[in-house]
């Protein structure tokens, strides 16, 4: 277990050792070798039904670091670990040698999905905290080695936000520990109570808040859009399908860990995300509808589909609400990642970032579109996908409840998305200009793109396994 | 139970539609090779299945995709109705298609969603439960957009997007109602004689409102009025992929949809106490007579033919509402017959457009003297639509007419019998200035040279006549035994058990 | 009111004033001051309520050690991209488009 965060610290410091641009196999290696990691953890979750733990160095809490793994951090594990491999396979054709924009990419995605692995391993709340930060520095690095004026101010827009966050969120640890003594959610779950004095009211709003900001959940959505349309295509598909989950995974585990008596005792606390994530999904879907650039259109989609993720607050109260949230986030996750990395194939085409300089693009780069319909596919809902099957578990879920508005978000949400991709298909559908050239573009670029909106359709076809992995809880 | 018999039908159009899609522009002897391959291969499958199911036997498979929710197949007699109906007539269109697009850019895209658009509709047909229905309803819009737009001038994009809009809210209907009935019962496999009647009485709203849902999200695929907008838009697409849309997959996938509702979801006894038939049957007379109404005032040929399909597969769904086991198999059998002799029409107006430029009623003035055989197989056409003696359509109306009496709804023969003057009306005319006006001077865009007693392709002009031949057929030999009629009676003899059919 | 509490009203109050600061000034270096003032107020609060036994409990003290580590490295960053910012404009403003 513990090499899964190893591993990722050893190949992004060896790639930076190297030297710039260089590290590409280490880190597909790297990869390979946490993938696999990744599903024999999966396995013996899921074959075992039980969380499994490990304490680093043999310490154990307080002081030292101990790690815990049950389904819905197995699950996310595996998210991010096969989301990862294929973008590293596309980064090494993506960025040329020499390129500045390339020069630190291994390591700080390597250090980004070393932060990643220990945020969702991590079993106590100040270690969840440092993880948080190496996360979001890394991802910050990222947005920035673009190295232009817009791409910097977007970082920068970027680490205030994510530095706010965290800093909400240390604010809300620290009172945690002065009421309890403890920051280990194993330890602290059984101590709060619905009786719980108002320092842990106040503290679990601070982390909610921070967590949100970190999450982009609208209106704490600002800074997302440039970070994300602003960045180099395999650093936004990073950020958009991965780093905004680790936050959301951070509500979800906190919200039916340690909070869970808390949120009992005031139902109405649940239609606070609820209802922002309903505003989300209207107000980036319809920003996604008239954005002009393509990496802005899918960055606001981001934030659309980030809001259906909080839409299963309500519904918490029972185990099924968590398979749909998990669901969502892998359909977004390969979705997203597939979307992005389509887009770079497009923008590396036609030279520019517009929706109307797409036309045309059928002929010459089926496989890339082809690859942008099934994502679409993912991202609208429609069958079979994996965003089908989030869907549907939601409607379900939801009609389960009785709430019948949130079954109405769903579906408009799902015409809405439908909107916006089609707006991109359609224009590249549309016959080319005639003086219109496109530049090659390297093959494995387009095939990683189809790779990974397959993935994003073809689990949609076979949730069992997912489903009973998610169901195994700490 | 056999497994891997549907498994087969659906992977004889999946596979080489996905090794098309690989396949470079230029390898046309290779793709045409696997398209037609794949339409024969499933042409031989359906016969051993339909062989099989009217033996008896049982051909079923299921996946689990969540836990309670199973991917399932299953080829009953309904089914292979459809079936039968798509295979052959897949094959036809493939032929069509293959010489309508001779030269034409971007060919593998078209035959490999062409391809996927088929699978789809073998999907449809063979779901077992709403949910798989679902599935490839929803796929069969996705995989007929590309084909609606293939050319990718503003006017298909303006009937692309328009067919978008229109489906993807009717599946948003339809997701909601199925989601909503597997909430309330569990589970949404189709049986016999419905699934929903064992909720009790105290279901009856929701379940009216399900129904509801359903029926509009799969009306819009039949074109019921006012669901019916889109389909005389996408008519812009080339006439191999409106012979698709309106004869081989999207429309019927709308009616089929609609007797899988009422007979096997709601069951038609149910449908019937809770007072959900005769509406439905409303809807479809209102529809019958708007499209036959708003066919006249068309100078478009393939708009007129458009708003006669809107017309004519509401009969389908006006026999499924005529409660009793003769409506059943008047609308059944009209399911098959409405596919061949439209299908027939839409190639035949494909080759006037292709052949000498004609896209206009007006247009057409001694056409049949340029194009005898092209004109005889669209009169036959037209003829059955009209419901002439001898023809599919004949058969098709006099069930219907029975039917009604039956179900002692003597309105619905009324409406059966206005419709037949107004086709005739519609249909007439063209037959008059084809065969009896003079030939103008200049046809507008002559692309095809006339070969001795060849005139126009040999690929363009074959399917329609064979079509012709099969429309003439299934009215002529309509009580041999494996006739469409047989095989409604077949079906409607296991929807009704207790009722014993002339 | 005992010390340890003393010292988490005034981290509070840090805290409060270091929000404000990284939200509302536009002066970027003077924000990522404002930043280290927030991350200070936290730490306070931290080592503060953990003050309310007679020993002295070492795990916050080991928190904000980290935390510290934490904070510079970010301040670096941010600087870092501050400078590169100013080269690139010659401003020491975030560009107000949102672009």
């Amino acid at each position: 277990m513990i090499w899964l965060i190893l591993l990722p610290l050893l190949w992004a410091s060896l790639a930076f050792i190297s030297g710039e641009g260089r590290g590409k196999w280490l880190a597909i290696g790297g990869l390979s070798g946490q993938t696999w990691l990744a599903f024999d953890l999966a396995q013996t979750v899921g074959a075992g039904g039980v969380a499994v733990e490990h304490l680093v160095g043999g310490w154990g809490a307080p002081l030292g670091i101990d790690l815990a793994a049950d389904g819905l951090s197995a699950a996310m594990l595996v998210l991010t670990q096969c989301v990862a491999l294929p973008l590293a396979v596309y980064a090494g054709a993506y960025y040329k040698r020499g390129e500045v924009a390339g020069a630190y990419f291994w390591p700080l995605a390597g250090f980004l999905i070393a932060g990643l692995n220990a945020l969702f391993l991590s079993a106590d709340l100040f270690n969840i905290y440092v993880t948080l930060e190496l996360v979001g520095l890394a991802a910050v690095g990222l947005v920035a080695a673009g190295g232009g004026a817009q791409q910097v101010a977007a970082a920068l827009r970027y680490l205030f936000a994510t530095l706010l966050g965290s800093g909400l969120y240390l604010l809300g640890v620290a009172l945690v520990y002065g009421g309890y003594g403890t920051v280990s959610i194993s330890v602290l779950t059984p101590l709060v109570t619905s009786e719980a004095p108002r320092l842990m009211w106040i503290a679990g709003g601070l982390m909610l808040i921070g967590l949100m900001l970190k999450t982009a959940l609208w209106p704490f959505h600002f800074w997302l859009p440039p970070a994300h349309g602003g960045a180099p295509a395999p650093v936004s598909a990073l950020l958009s399908a991965l780093v905004v989950k680790a936050s959301f995974y951070l509500v979800l585990r906190l919200w039916i860990g340690p909070f869970a008596p808390l949120v009992a005792a005031a139902e109405w606390l649940a239609w606070g995300p609820a209802v922002l994530g309903t505003l989300a999904i209207l107000w980036g879907s319809w920003q996604a509808i008239r954005a002009e650039r393509l990496k802005m259109l899918i960055a606001y989609s981001t934030v659309a589909q980030l809001g259906y993720l909080f839409l299963i607050f309500p519904l918490l109260t029972g185990a099924d609400a968590v398979q749909a949230g998990v669901m969502q986030a892998f359909a977004h996750g390969f979705a997203k990642a597939g979307l992005f990395v389509a887009a770079g194939v497009f923008i590396k085409a036609t030279g520019q970032d517009t929706v109307a300089g797409l036309a045309g693009t059928v002929d010459r780069l089926p496989i890339t579109l082809f690859a942008f319909g099934l994502s679409g596919m993912t991202l609208m809902g429609l069958p079979p996908s994996s965003g089908f099957l989030a869907k549907w578990l939601l409607i379900e879920t939801a009609l389960d409840r009785g709430y019948w508005w949130l079954v109405l978000v769903v579906l408009a949400g799902g015409l809405l998305a439908a909107v916006y991709v089609f707006r991109v298909l359609r224009q590249a559908f549309l016959q080319a200009p005639a003086n219109t050239s496109l530049a090659a573009v390297p093959r494995t670029l387009e095939w990683t793109a189809f790779v990974l909106a397959a993935v994003s359709v073809l689990l949609g076809l076979r949730g069992v396994e997912l489903m009973q992995l998610v169901g195994v809880m700490r | 139970m056999n497994e891997w018999l549907p498994l087969a039908v659906l992977a004889s159009s999946l596979l080489p539609g996905l090794v098309i899609f690989t396949l470079p522009e230029g390898w046309t002897a290779v793709r045409t090779t696997l398209n037609l391959f794949g339409a024969v291969a499933k042409l031989v499958l359906v016969v051993v299945l339909l062989a099989g199911v009217s033996a008896g036997e049982e051909y079923g498979v299921r996946f689990a995709v969540l836990p309670g929710l199973d991917l399932a197949f299953k080829a009953d007699a309904l089914g292979l109705l459809f079936i039968s109906l798509s295979a052959v007539l897949w094959l036809f269109t493939t032929f069509y298609a293959i010489g309508y697009l001779e030269g034409a850019p971007h060919r593998s895209r078209f035959f490999g969603f062409f391809s996927l658009c088929v699978t789809a509709t073998m999907g449809i047909a063979m779901a077992a439960n709403l949910f798989t229905f679902f599935i490839f309803y929803e796929l069969l819009t996705l995989s007929t957009f590309p084909l609606v737009v293939h050319r990718g001038t503003d006017k298909a994009m303006k009937g692309g997007t328009t067919y978008l809009v229109y489906t993807l809210i009717g599946g948003t209907a339809l997701l909601t109602g199925i989601v909503w009935l597997h909430h309330l019962l569990g589970h949404t496999e189709f049986a016999h004689t419905g699934i929903v009647a064992a909720l009790g009485p105290e279901y009856a709203g929701q379940l009216k409102m399900i129904f509801l849902l359903l029926i509009a999200g799969v009306g819009v695929k039949a074109a019921l009025v006012p669901l019916h907008g889109w389909l005389p838009q996408a008519m812009v697409a080339p006439a191999p992929v409106s012979a698709l849309l309106h004869a081989v997959a999207v429309v019927k996938a709308g009616a089929f949809g609609i007797v899988r509702v009422v007979y096997e979801v709601y069951g038609v006894e149910f449908a019937q106490s809770l007072n959900l038939l005769t509406p439905l049957a409303v809807f479809a007379a209102v529809t019958i007579i708007w499209g036959s109404f708003r066919a006249l005032f068309q100078d478009d040929l393939k708009k007129r033919l458009a708003y006669s399909t809107v017309s004519q597969v509401s009969y389908i769904v006006l026999g499924v509402a005529l409660f009793g086991p003769l409506g059943t198999i008047g609308g059944l059998v009209h399911l098959v017959h409405q596919g061949i002799m439209k299908i027939t029409l839409f190639f035949c107006a494909g080759n006037y457009a292709e052949t000498l430029g004609i896209h206009k009623v007006s247009e057409m003035n001694g056409a049949g003297r340029r194009m005898p055989l092209t004109t005889l197989a669209f009169s036959i056409g037209a003829l059955g639509m009209m419901g002439a003696p001898l023809t599919a359509g004949a058969v098709s109306k006099a069930w219907l007419s029975d039917g009604a009496t039956a179900a002692g709804m003597d309105w619905a023969i009324w409406v059966l019998w206005m419709s037949s003057l107004l086709n005739a009306a519609y249909f007439l005319p063209i037959l008059w200035r084809a065969w009896f006006r003079p030939i103008s001077a200049a046809w507008p865009e002559e692309h095809i040279p006339a070969r001795g007693w060849r005139e126009t392709a040999w690929l363009l002009l074959l399917p329609p006549l064979v079509t012709a031949i099969m429309t003439l057929a299934a009215g002529m030999l309509a009580e041999a035994p494996g006739s469409p009629l047989e095989w409604a009676k077949l079906i409607a003899e296991r929807e009704y058990q207790e009722v014993k059919l002339p | 009111m005992s010390s340890g509490l003393l010292f988490a009203c005034v981290g509070a109050i840090l805290f409060a004033m270091g929000v404000a600061g990284v939200v509302l000034i536009a002066h970027l270096l003077r924000r990522i001051l404002a930043f280290n003032v927030m991350g200070s107020g936290a730490f306070l609060i931290l080592v503060g309520l953990a003050q309310r036994y007679d020993f002295s409990d070492p795990v916050p003290q080991a928190m904000v050690l980290t935390g510290i580590v934490v904070a510079v490295a970010a301040t670096a960053l941010a600087l870092a991209l501050v400078r590169r910012l100013h080269a690139l404009t010659g401003k020491l403003e975030l560009p107000t488009d949102g672009t």
